[in-house]
């Protein structure tokens, strides 16, 4: 026997790159700080509440599941703050304050838990959370609007009033064009200029945290310097779901507004944020610009043609069923493999 | 110079070479007693010569292979042979070593150089054979069996690896520093016997001065005669050095999975190899001393030292002033080296390095669950998928890993190294490897 030594002994490489996936958590988090800031000068300290709410709501979950599982507890790792985090920011401003609660245990204990826990989830948690409220709050997520500048305003009163905020409550634009046409929408905002300036810049209704595309692009562009994610994704929803939206978007073919798809409603958010969720996304870069044309088809083909406004939470969550089958499908090149077939060793 | 570089994948780790990169190379005093395990080498466990009790002389042969795939062992020091017993190894955890007690009034041997431009092919194959010489990179291949390549393979190029792209090993960096001469004058040996002209010296370019020096060297030998030593700078990357990444590098060859360098018309070597070579072929000086890279800063003293091989790791470590905040000794490089439990182990002739790590250098915490990040993939330089490997050895599907080209996986840590789960995907990939072996 040799005796037991004084220091370890484990495998090799023994040394590490510092990044670890909390803090990838952490910093993902981080980006979105802003976005949050501005939902707060639009809708109100509501939005802070909200998030609050939600991502208080998504560790206590987590922590819970986690221990009736039988698990370790890994609420440090920041995951469940994010998921917290993207749950508020596709929800709108004004919805009662125990909705987030309901969909945290959707996004959590359902979409992530009883999956298998961190990594092994096939839907992107947050955009489960957001599905099961509109499937069970119809109203409170399709209604609960606020307009923008609240702040501004001084409207204080918007986050005392503890259920759904009919009362102000007003219309998103994507919707708007929807029931009502380009026209109205026009009407409301003053000209295309003014609609394009506004949505980009973030002043409209919209849920919590997708309003601003300038500042979700500069999110996203920080963490594409971070390299925690790469452009593959984000491009190719982006671009595919404004020429989607180009060819069938308008009253002839060819004809459709291709900017006006990308600024509204989520889009910016979901593919900056959610359709990169590494989980739930394909690998391989090849993978992701297909998932990517996929996300940004379905969003538009959902809001043109199906029931619903706004459609990239389903079309993400569509794509989501692929990944484990692309994963599959999609395998690096391999440098100078074997150039007959492989003899398994020992043989 | 702008530096060649593999074709896919590769990492950038801190280097920590500045612990030990500008010291010269030290002769460590040699220790009282040595531990030669009788087995250094790819291949067959050598049998001794020598009996208890009988008297030994600095570089006599003190074991053998006789017909196996094997290489001879000389006893480093003279004196008496004390015990042939077992004793702890570095990878067979225990191994039957010849233990020889020195003889402290015995002068150092001393050996002369001559030309050895007079010897036949086969008479420097019998030096290289007679001196013991083995892979020094680590595997311990028996270097005359390499240098002997089958008839039909059309070798045309040799490489020298001095890329030493492992973190803190400075060993091979201080040979080419300090004894050019010697490396340049082993490769031509080692040309001679392969009856070809052309040799290139990959270094990478974090090794400027070594660059230099060996440019100058090999462009005064280049004049003697039509064979050409060239030196490449290469870029500083991990694995640069390992096999079919340098080939690459140098000679944008592509060494097919399961096949050798020879299938592409080349042959490496390692610096200090070359070195060796020379000094079994002009000096007739057998393989029993190593210079080795200690290194890490839980030793009180890094040092690049010349030791005698069968020197225990205790009595480096004692001739170097001893250790704090020890975590982790790791025998070779951090990315590939293995970690080691007993000190009572000894030098042997593939050692290249040994680090004590600190807990600042190394971390031991906890692994976690893949996030599919696919850095591992990006990391790869041979274009696997590491995560889907550790995934299905975690679920017991390891025997199904096949399809990821595991057998091209020579566990550079590339993977490991960047998982931000700290998952560990080296073990995960031998695991794989154990099991479709098993599977057969």
């Amino acid at each position: 026997m040799i005796p037991k030594p004084d220091w370890a002994v484990s495998v090799s490489p023994h040394i590490r790159k510092g990044t670890t996936t909390s803090q990838i958590m952490w910093t993902v988090s981080a980006s979105l700080m802003p976005v949050l800031i501005l939902s707060i000068y639009n809708f109100g300290f509501r939005s802070l509440i909200i998030t609050l709410i939600s991502v208080l709501s998504c560790m206590f979950v987590e922590a819970i599941s986690q221990k009736a599982l039988g698990r370790a507890v890994s609420v440090k790792d920041g995951s469940a703050v994010l998921t917290g985090i993207l749950l508020a920011f596709v929800i709108p401003p004004g919805v009662p304050y125990y909705l987030p609660l309901i969909g945290a245990v959707a996004a959590i204990f359902i979409s992530k838990e009883l999956m298998g826990g961190l990594g092994y989830n096939v839907w992107n948690p947050a955009l489960v959370g957001r599905a099961f409220l509109q499937a069970s709050f119809p109203v409170a997520i399709t209604t609960a609007w606020i307009a923008p500048q609240q702040l501004a305003k001084g409207a204080w009163d918007v986050f005392l009033s503890p259920g759904s905020v009919d009362a102000i409550s007003t219309a998103t634009p994507l919707s708007v064009v929807k029931q009502y046409g380009i026209t109205a929408l026009t009407q409301q905002f003053g000209g295309l200029d003014s609609i394009y300036w506004n949505f980009f810049l973030g002043f409209k209704p919209g849920c919590i945290g997708e309003t601003s595309a300038l500042l979700i692009l500069l999110g996203g562009l920080y963490l594409m310097a971070r390299k925690i994610i790469t452009w593959h994704i984000p491009v190719s929803t982006l671009a595919s779901a404004a020429l989607v939206a180009w060819i069938f978007g308008g009253q002839t073919w060819f004809s459709g507004n291709p900017l006006l798809h990308v600024l509204s409603g989520g889009l910016m958010l979901g593919a900056f944020y959610m359709a990169t969720d590494y989980v739930t996304s394909p690998t391989l870069k090849s993978a992701q610009l297909i998932f990517g044309v996929g996300v940004g088809a379905l969003t538009v083909l959902i809001r043109l043609k199906g029931g619903y406004p706004e459609g990239v939470c389903y079309a993400i969550l569509l794509m989501n069923c692929l990944t484990p089958a692309m994963d599959e499908w999609f395998q690096p090149s391999r440098f100078a493999p074997p150039k007959a077939a492989p003899v398994a060793a020992g043989k | 110079m702008a530096g060649t570089t593999f074709a896919k994948g590769g990492i950038h780790p801190e280097e920590h070479k500045e612990l030990t990169e500008h010291l010269a190379i030290e002769e460590m005093p040699p220790p009282s007693q040595v531990v030669l395990p009788l087995s250094m080498h790819f291949g067959a466990i050598a049998q001794p010569v020598v009996k208890k009790k009988q008297e030994v002389q600095e570089g006599e042969v003190i074991a053998v292979v006789e017909k196996a795939l094997g290489a001879s062992i000389h006893s480093s020091v003279t004196g008496v042979v004390k015990a042939i017993e077992p004793r702890p190894h570095p990878t067979m955890v225990r191994c039957d070593a010849i233990i020889i007690d020195r003889d402290l009034s015995a002068p150092p041997r001393q050996y002369s150089t001559e030309d050895w431009k007079k010897l036949s092919r086969e008479q420097l194959l019998a030096r290289i054979k007679d001196a013991g010489i083995v892979g020094m990179g680590g595997a311990g291949f028996p270097t005359h069996v390499k240098l002997s390549p089958p008839p039909n393979a059309k070798v045309d190029t040799l490489v020298l690896n001095g890329a030493e792209c492992e973190p803190y090993l400075t060993t091979d960096h201080r040979l080419m520093l300090e004894y050019p001469e010697k490396v340049i004058e082993g490769a031509r040996i080692i040309l001679r016997v392969l009856g070809i002209k052309q040799c290139v010296i990959g270094i990478e370019l974090n090794k400027a001065d070594a660059i230099n020096v060996m440019n100058k060297a090999a462009a005064q030998s280049s004049e003697k005669d039509d064979t050409v030593v060239r030196v490449q700078g290469m870029q500083v990357k991990y694995p640069q050095g390992s096999e079919k990444q340098l080939i690459y590098s140098l000679t944008k060859r592509s060494v097919p999975g399961g096949g050798l360098p020879f299938d592409v018309g080349v042959i490496v070597q390692n610096i200090s190899t070359t070195m060796a070579i020379f000094e079994a072929v002009a000096m007739q000086k057998p393989l029993y001393e190593k210079v080795a890279t200690f290194s890490g800063r839980a030793l009180n003293r890094q040092a690049n030292l010349k030791v005698k091989v069968g020197t225990l790791l205790s009595d480096v470590v004692e001739y170097l002033g001893g250790t704090k905040d020890l975590v982790k000794i790791v025998s070779g490089g951090p990315m590939m080296g293995f970690a080691i439990s007993s000190i009572d182990i000894p030098v042997t002739k593939t050692t290249s390095g040994v680090l004590f790590l600190n807990s600042s250098e190394t971390d031991l915490g906890e692994f976690g669950p893949c996030i599919h990040c696919g850095w591992c993939m990006e990391a790869c330089p041979m274009g696997l998928s590491p995560k889907e490997v550790g995934l299905y050895v975690e679920a017991g599907r390891g025997h199904l890993t096949e399809k990821f080209g595991i057998f091209d996986c020579f566990e550079c840590g590339c993977c490991a190294y960047v998982c931000p789960a700290k998952r560990p995907l080296v073990q995960f990939a031998r695991l794989a490897k154990i099991a479709i072996k098993k599977r057969g």
